[in-house]
């Protein structure tokens, strides 16, 4: 709670101070020019367009910076790499449509609805073949969960090194799905009892896999064909993926067209090359998928610095975690000497986003910003450093380490490490 | 059990739409589909076919259709993956994981090449082809001899190095205790001191908000512009060079998809896999400045041949076919018109 800061008397004394800075911007204002703003813009006079002049809408003209970025030297060619949310330029909890990150091992799949088949086969009593409009007809749900990338944050393992929490920290999503409970679709081809994993198979050209085991399968996965209310952009696995909520994002199998239920996991490319962690001593971690609590601050953060110079200031930031919800982030404007409570803020849900809100007052001088973040386990993000402690730094993946931003007296904003 | 219990389960059960009773959705797959797509290969074997391959034909095959990207000992080009050595660099600061330094098992190698290589014509291979291939990695990663041929039948025998080396997840025993302490709120340190900064590397792409927010400002300083249309080309140009269908060039550029994973066109085209294309059709082959071209495609350039549009047909046709020894490990196109698209397509963004 920042209650000391509404009620306390620093903030007494700035509001005093803020009536006396206001009054002689408008008596500096009396002698100078009006506002060029202040105008009788074409906007006022002309008519704009009809209903129909934008059929599917698109952001205004004027937000055109408000876009997935990728990083070339990342990988060897855009058919197989990823973009990033431009977590910096958003609020609120969900991520519009448009803006969700892409990952890629094959490209894009641009599927025809039409022509896509969901295969059930494997361990089960009847082996299925399921249509778009046979997928439609089993009882759904919608859930807003969301989709981190095991590798957000997987380039800062040996320190600082991207200028921008899009980059740092935008492999993540959260928006509404709407699909079917995967439980109902494995009940249908009927689980034999020795089916103890389940591979979900994409249709694209990388044929993506996933051993999944049949706990999580029948607990909370969906069949999604909705984010958001609309169909699935392509981006994201039009017209059906996998939802697999709080773990890593390479199992939400995108353009899903099939599942085997076997009874012992596949041990593929995915999770046998990539997505384990290797540790200092060069043993492995498998099976890692759960993704850990984490937090970052969204603004302040080197692509959305302080533009308006000292006073009012609002920090906010997004948390969360792969085993439940976030009720409560500590932020710090010191580099961790004192931390204060965030106000959480907005719908909250287990696994999916959390928004918080810092609203201080900055006295014009360099701040080291930090937040971390708790979940309902009981869990506290953890350092950097105490990773690196446990885990040495040739790990890749679930880094969900403390980030730290230097803001410097212009109100520029920094990648750093701090002691 | 209560009354009111026994009715409230039963109610609740009447409620729900949900049971374990199959709603009839769906239909049966039949034997010959689930062959067709069920082509997962597991540690244990099941899902493998009848088949078998040599590390000199893998080599060949390899060669022809991996090497561009993986390199010709599988030493990875460009930031492509690394497929051999390695071996002993796990605990490096700088580890190289290649199927014979991490991978724990080799059927995760024959099902990854079987499902999604080569990249850009995936699941192209026989079920020999993959086996084949599989041996050679075997070969590149000083596993076997060349003598060696992998089969269906001793598959199961072999084994990588690193299987053994990997642990399941064990964060909650490792790290929870640690992680769920009640951490310090005030006077947690006496100071604190910037150790790194990312601006010291500065790999940050370019285009931010901030460094735009920054161009726009210095924008504003100058005259208002209205925003830039779309270019347009001026109608001299039109007139002056021959119309080609909108919806041909739309069409090639589909079909072209086909070959992005190798190349590049426009302005800002770079040589990959293979060489830039600006300007291939009625272009002289093997042109492009710093592309290394196999020796029968520098023979022809050196011949004089010119990617006219029946030439230039006829490779994409078949490249193989027309060029024996050719780099272009592409099969080729099959039908005329997505030939005709695509060369309208590549005459098109050339300019």
């Amino acid at each position: 709670m920042t209650d000391e800061k509404q009620t306390g008397p620093s903030r007494r004394a700035f509001l005093t101070g803020a009536g006396a800075a206001a009054a002689g911007t408008l008596a500096g204002r009396a002698s100078a020019q009006t506002d060029p703003a202040i105008a009788i813009h074409p906007w006022m006079q002309e008519l704009g367009d009809g209903v129909d002049a934008a059929p599917y809408g698109m952001p205004s003209p004027h937000e055109a910076d408000v876009k997935r970025r990728t990083v070339e030297w990342l990988t060897a060619d855009p058919v197989s790499s990823i973009n990033f949310t431009p977590l910096h330029d958003l609020d609120g909890t969900i991520t519009p449509n448009g803006l969700c990150f892409e990952r890629h091992h094959s490209g894009v799949a641009r599927v025809d609805p039409a022509q896509h088949r969901l295969m059930i086969n494997g361990l089960v009593d009847k082996s299925l073949v399921l249509t778009m409009e046979d997928l439609k007809r089993f009882p759904r749900q919608n859930h807003v969960y969301f989709l981190e990338c095991a590798a957000n944050s997987g380039m800062e393992w040996r320190g600082s090194q991207l200028n921008g929490c899009q980059f740092t920290h935008g492999m993540i999503h959260n928006v509404m799905y709407t699909g079917v409970p995967l439980r109902l679709v494995l009940e249908e081809a009927g689980i034999k009892p020795e089916g103890k994993w389940l591979l979900a198979e994409g249709a694209d050209a990388a044929a993506m896999t996933r051993s999944i085991p049949m706990e999580k399968a029948l607990d909370d996965c969906l069949v999604a064909f909705k984010m958001n209310g609309e169909a699935l952009r392509p981006e994201q696995g039009y017209p059906v993926r996998l939802v697999v909520p709080g773990w890593e994002g390479n199992m939400w199998v995108k353009w899903l067209r099939r599942l085997e239920v076997g009874d012992q996991p596949w041990h593929h490319r995915e999770e046998t090359s990539k997505y384990t962690d290797l540790m200092a001593n060069g043993v492995a971690r498998r099976f890692t998928w759960e993704m850990d609590a984490k937090s970052v601050i969204t603004s302040p953060s080197p692509q959305a610095p302080i533009t308006h110079g000292p006073g009012p200031t609002v920090l906010t930031g997004l948390a969360w975690s792969g085993r439940g919800t976030i009720p409560r982030v500590d932020v710090t404007l010191d580099g961790g000497i004192t931390w204060h409570q965030a106000r959480m803020d907005g719908p909250s849900t287990p696994k999916a986003l959390h928004r918080f809100y810092y609203d201080f007052e900055w006295d014009g001088k360099p701040l080291l910003l930090q937040s971390r973040a708790h979940d309902s386990t009981g869990y506290v993000q953890p350092t950097k450093n105490a990773l690196r402690e446990i885990r040495g730094e040739n790990s890749i993946y679930h880094n969900n380490g403390i980030q730290t931003w230097a803001v410097d007296a212009d109100g520029k904003a920094e990648n750093v490490e701090i002691s | 059990m209560s009354r009111f219990l026994k009715l409230a389960l039963l109610a609740s059960a009447m409620a729900s739409p949900l049971t374990a009773e199959p709603l009839g959705l769906g239909r049966t797959a039949t034997t010959e589909e689930i062959a067709l797509w069920d082509i997962d290969v597991r540690p244990d074997g099941l899902g493998l076919p009848e088949g078998n391959g040599d590390v000199m034909t893998g080599d060949k095959i390899y060669t022809e259709k991996c090497s561009a990207c993986h390199g010709v000992f599988g030493e990875g080009t460009g930031r492509w993956p690394v497929l051999a050595g390695g071996q002993g660099s796990l605990t490096d600061a700088r580890p190289v994981k290649t199927i014979g330094s991490y991978w724990p098992y080799l059927s995760t190698v024959y099902d990854y090449i079987n499902r999604a290589m080569p990249f850009g014509d995936a699941q192209s291979l026989t079920d020999d082809e993959v086996y084949a291939i599989t041996a050679y990695l075997l070969y590149l990663n000083d596993e076997v001899d060349e003598e060696f041929v992998l089969s269906s039948g001793n598959f199961a025998e072999a084994r990588l190095p690193n299987d053994g080396a990997f642990k399941p997840d064990d964060r909650s025993e490792v790290e929870f205790a640690a992680f769920k302490e009640e951490p310090c709120m005030s006077d947690c340190k006496p100071s604190v001191e910037i150790t790194m900064r990312a601006a010291v590397l500065d790999v940050t792409p370019e285009e931010t908000a901030a460094k735009a927010a920054a161009k726009a400002e210095e924008a504003q300083a100058a005259e208002p512009t209205p925003e830039a249309p779309p270019a347009e080309a001026p109608a001299v140009e039109v007139t002056e060079a021959p119309a080609i269908d909108p919806a041909l060039i739309k069409a090639g550029e589909k079909v072209f998809r086909k070959c992005k994973s190798c190349h590049q066109i426009g302005a800002k085209a770079k040589n990959r896999v293979g060489p830039v294309l600006n300007g291939i059709v009625d272009g002289p082959a093997g042109a492009v400045k710093d592309f290394r071209y196999s020796k029968p495609m520098a023979a022809a350039a050196e011949a004089g041949l010119v990617w006219t549009e029946s030439e230039l047909s006829a490779f994409l046709g078949n490249p193989k076919g027309y060029m024996k020894g050719t780099k272009m490990s592409f099969r080729g196109v099959r039908k005329e018109e997505d030939i005709a698209a695509l060369i309208a397509y590549l005459r098109d963004a050339s300019e």
